[in-house]
């Protein structure tokens, strides 16, 4: 396990994000932060923190599962994944949200997550900021606020770590046979149809 | 006790599972809730896959919920009622599954009028099978909804008082609620007239009482059950007047009750039979809390059965599951005898 980012720098860099956050923003008042689960919650309240010391209010906060609109369930584990509450306390029409994620690696869960936010009301606008940009994207996905960008080979899995769930604040890299694998899609076989179809 | 995973292929009876598998799936129904609660009541996860509702017995709740539920996952979601069906026609119960599964379905969802039904069909197919009522035997999605309402008002199981009332001998809803509440460490009591009450009563590990007022006066929670006016009347009491006068629910009853009772029904309500109209509409009831409950809780079934089919089938990419292949089944040849001619 390497580590990328220590405590200090991962603190500078969420402060670094607020800022282009707030710099990128026309209106700060139609701003709402909604982190994808589970550490782009606690990334997504940590630059509330940050943005209202700077600009004095903080912005409304949610949080959004994706499991129920991922397109794996069919690969290992699909249904196991531990499914948690969506909670977003407010209306998304008419704002301008940024979704919050540790890591962004294939674009898979933001997809999934703008499939989810749809359906709480029509934002305005929606932008994307992640601690950590790994590349290997498997679709169309880029973000609009980016931490750090990693290098990592396949096998590897970099982590953010926050002190409320991990008791420490970094970013690593640990190696992890079988996380290549295990983000691999499924050969997609065709059907066979019976010899003899009966009616 | 922990929540641990639920890995079966089934959802067939509580005695199989483990308390902490029912702590998990009051879990799933907790997190099912919340899109109950939206505004667009909706999410694809099971686009794409079939959900057949198999009821040889008629239902309309139970039946209309797992619909509700499995529409609100994006399944399709196909209802057969056996009375209309091949059943009329002769075809046993394993040739119309058969053909079911046949049409690449990934969950059935069985209502038998035979104990074991479900699990015999569980044997015979590789999609997911729900019991959802056999005979005498269990109702075990009633029972997940009645311990997730409990749950929301109790928080905890640990020494928790249940009685239940009514036809306790022919009642799938009761036996399956007893066994769970006992697993998760609830005091069970079962309060009816003698010829209701099962003769292995205090083996299911519950008290016994055949006075309502003792039942009430004891009771956290107060579950009763629908007499069934259209078998019994006359076999197993007299008339549904005098079960009213001696064991029904009424608020001059209720006057000996702990301020925060709970009462409970798994409808539909014969009003003025097992409770009183005021009751059954009064402050101590969550009876239409347990309904909006069973879509959330028969969502998390749908999700967990539909969603680990592949795995099941195919074996997963990587290893199997630490527990190894999918649980025995029970493969009683006195089941096969009984559904399958």
């Amino acid at each position: 396990m390497r580590e990328e980012l220590s405590a200090e720098q991962l603190s500078r860099t969420l402060k670094r994000l607020s800022h282009e956050i707030i710099e990128q923003s026309g209106d700060m008042t139609m701003i709402a932060l909604v982190g994808i689960r589970t550490r782009g919650v606690g990334l997504a309240e940590r630059l509330a923190v940050v943005i209202e010391g700077l600009t004095g209010a903080r912005p409304p906060l949610g949080a959004i599962d994706v499991t129920l609109y991922r397109d794996d369930l069919d690969l290992e584990g699909g249904a196991r994944r531990r499914l948690r509450k969506t909670d977003i306390p407010f209306s998304s029409a008419g704002k301008d949200i940024v979704l919050v994620d540790d890591v962004l690696f294939t674009g898979r869960t933001v997809r999934a997550a703008l499939a989810a936010l749809v359906n709480f009301g029509r934002p305005r606008r929606v932008q994307l900021a992640v601690a950590v940009d790994r590349g290997g994207r498997e679709l169309p996905v880029r973000a609009d606020f980016i931490g750090r960008n990693i290098v990592a080979l396949p096998d590897e899995e970099v982590l953010v770590l926050l002190e409320e769930s991990d008791g420490r604040d970094a970013i690593v890299v640990q190696d992890t046979p079988g996380f290549a694998k295990k983000h691999k899609p499924k050969e997609f076989k065709m059907p066979t149809a019976a010899p003899e179809d009966t009616p | 006790m922990m929540p641990e995973q639920y890995r079966r292929k089934d959802l067939l009876s509580i005695r199989d599972l483990s308390p902490g598998e029912i702590l998990f799936l009051l879990d799933m129904t907790d997190s099912f809730r919340e899109v109950n609660e939206r505004e667009i009541k909706k999410v694809p996860s099971l686009r794409g896959k079939t959900v057949v509702n198999l009821f040889f017995e008629p239902s309309t709740r139970t039946r209309t919920s797992f619909e509700i539920a499995g529409k609100r996952l994006s399944a399709d979601v196909i209802n057969i009622a056996a009375s209309v069906s091949s059943a009329q026609k002769g075809e046993t119960l394993r040739d119309t599954a058969r053909n079911i599964e046949a049409m690449s379905t990934d969950v059935v969802v069985v209502r038998h009028s035979a104990s074991g039904a479900p699990a015999y069909l569980a044997g015979e197919l590789n999609c997911g099978v729900v019991n959802a009522g056999d005979g005498c035997h269990e109702h075990p999605t009633q029972a997940l909804l009645d311990l997730y309402t409990i749950r929301e008002h109790k928080k905890e199981f640990d020494g928790l008082r249940v009685s239940i009332v009514g036809d306790i001998a022919r009642s799938r809803v009761a036996r399956s609620n007893i066994i769970a509440l006992s697993k998760l460490g609830a005091e069970v009591m079962i309060c009816g007239p003698r010829t209701m009450l099962p003769a292995e009563a205090e083996s299911l590990g519950a008290r016994v009482s055949t006075r309502v007022e003792e039942a009430i006066e004891w009771s956290d929670v107060l579950m009763t059950l629908r007499i069934q006016l259209e078998r019994e009347a006359g076999a197993a009491f007299p008339s549904a007047r005098e079960y009213a006068a001696t064991f029904g629910i009424n608020r001059k009853r209720l006057e000996g009750a702990k301020r925060d009772l709970l009462i409970m029904h798994p409808g539909p309500i014969n009003r003025g039979v097992e409770l009183s109209p005021d009751v059954a509409d009064g402050p101590f009831s969550v009876i239409l809390e347990q309904v909006e409950y069973g879509v959330a809780c028969r969502m998390g079934i749908l999700y967990l059965l539909a969603g680990q089919r592949e795995e099941v089938d195919g074996g997963p990419e990587t290893g199997g599951s630490p527990d190894g292949p999918a649980e025995a089944r029970p493969e009683s040849t006195e089941v096969r005898d009984a559904v399958a001619h």
